[in-house]
């Protein structure tokens, strides 16, 4: 329930902490996020913000999306996110959201799609053992058994089968940010991300789960 | 800025830009800074450069050495901080990239001959 910002992954590479010590890291341009929208509970049933990012030429955009961006004096851009709150009150519409939220050493949920890998077999995507490559074996890659036979009749549903893998949202959670470049809208976080070099993630404050 | 412009300037504010040209086959000396006991020190470990890799950030050399009789190889990644120096003591002459042959090979056959036209 807290604002975040959206950016995109650039790359990874790696640097060197105090310590000496390498640190793996990847590089995320993220925002400036102007305010497009403040939902209420009066006129929406809840309330949160809707941010945009990543500016585009006016005739990508529809009439509509456009229409929507100039009611808070936003230019064309692409994307439109919406972070829930308790409380909106201290954000305004055209208000900026940057960088800046965030500090060197904090934790923060990142929220993108990974990778899509199309159609995958068994090994890759579920991590099945293979069978023996030679010996006369012919079963390199197959599933092996889906289940018993004339009692139950059928296949169970949620048997872990070939099909497609990745392209699909994913969170991760408590990376930590090493550094934050203003002037730029860099954020480094420490760890991967999903997607690759260019792809769209948001993120935010990592969430607390459970008792402080 | 381009993407790769960005992480090629983040690389840059950790790189050394005083790092002598070594080559494989080059016998090098190198500081290594450890805390022992809370105080830190450079210890010297010096060997035959049998490998490296040129990845920017990220260039490594492969440094064996023979020491009581037991082969010892030691990566050292290049822009650590913890690398205190690196200093060529003799240039190699050899014909591979990859010195890996020199692990099966003991004593006298495992030396590699000196060139002297390149300078140290």
């Amino acid at each position: 329930m807290t604002v975040g910002i959206l950016g995109t992954k650039l790359g990874m590479t790696q640097i060197f902490d105090e310590a000496g010590r390498s640190v793996p890291i990847t590089v995320v341009q993220a925002g400036p996020c102007p305010i497009t929208q403040i939902k209420t509970p009066q006129t929406d049933g809840y309330t949160a913000i809707q941010v945009a990012y990543g500016e585009v030429r006016e005739k990508n955009l529809s009439r509509p999306e456009r229409g929507h961006l100039n009611k808070s004096q936003t230019p064309p851009m692409r994307h439109l996110r919406e972070f829930r709150l308790e409380d909106a009150s201290a954000y305004q519409l055209g208000q900026t959201i940057t960088v800046d939220i965030f500090s060197p050493g904090q934790l923060v949920d990142v929220h993108g799609t990974s990778i899509g890998r199309g159609f995958a077999g068994y090994q890759k995507r579920h991590n099945f053992k293979r069978g023996p490559m030679a010996h006369g074996s012919k079963n390199h890659r197959l599933p092996g058994s889906t289940g018993a036979g004339t009692t139950p009749g059928r296949v169970f549903p949620g048997k872990r089968m070939a099909g497609r893998m990745g392209n699909a949202a994913v969170t991760i959670r408590k990376l930590q940010v090493v550094r934050v470049d203003a002037e730029r809208n860099l954020i480094l976080i420490k760890g991967a991300l999903p997607g690759k070099p260019g792809a769209l993630v948001s993120i935010t404050p990592a969430k607390v789960v459970g008792r402080k | 800025m381009n993407a790769q412009d960005i992480i090629r300037s983040i690389e840059a504010e950790h790189m050394k830009a005083d790092l002598p040209v070594i080559h494989v086959g080059d016998r090098v000396r190198v500081g290594v800074k450890i805390q022992e006991g809370g105080k830190e020190r450079v210890q010297p470990y010096e060997g035959d450069v049998i490998a490296m890799r040129n990845t920017g950030i990220n260039r490594t050399i492969t440094v064996r050495r023979v020491f009581q009789g037991v082969g010892v190889e030691r990566v050292f990644l290049l822009h650590s901080p913890r690398i205190d120096s690196i200093k060529v003591i003799q240039r190699g002459k050899v014909r591979r990239a990859k010195l890996y042959y020199l692990r099966n090979l003991m004593g006298k056959a495992s030396r590699i001959k000196a060139r002297f036209d390149r300078s140290l």
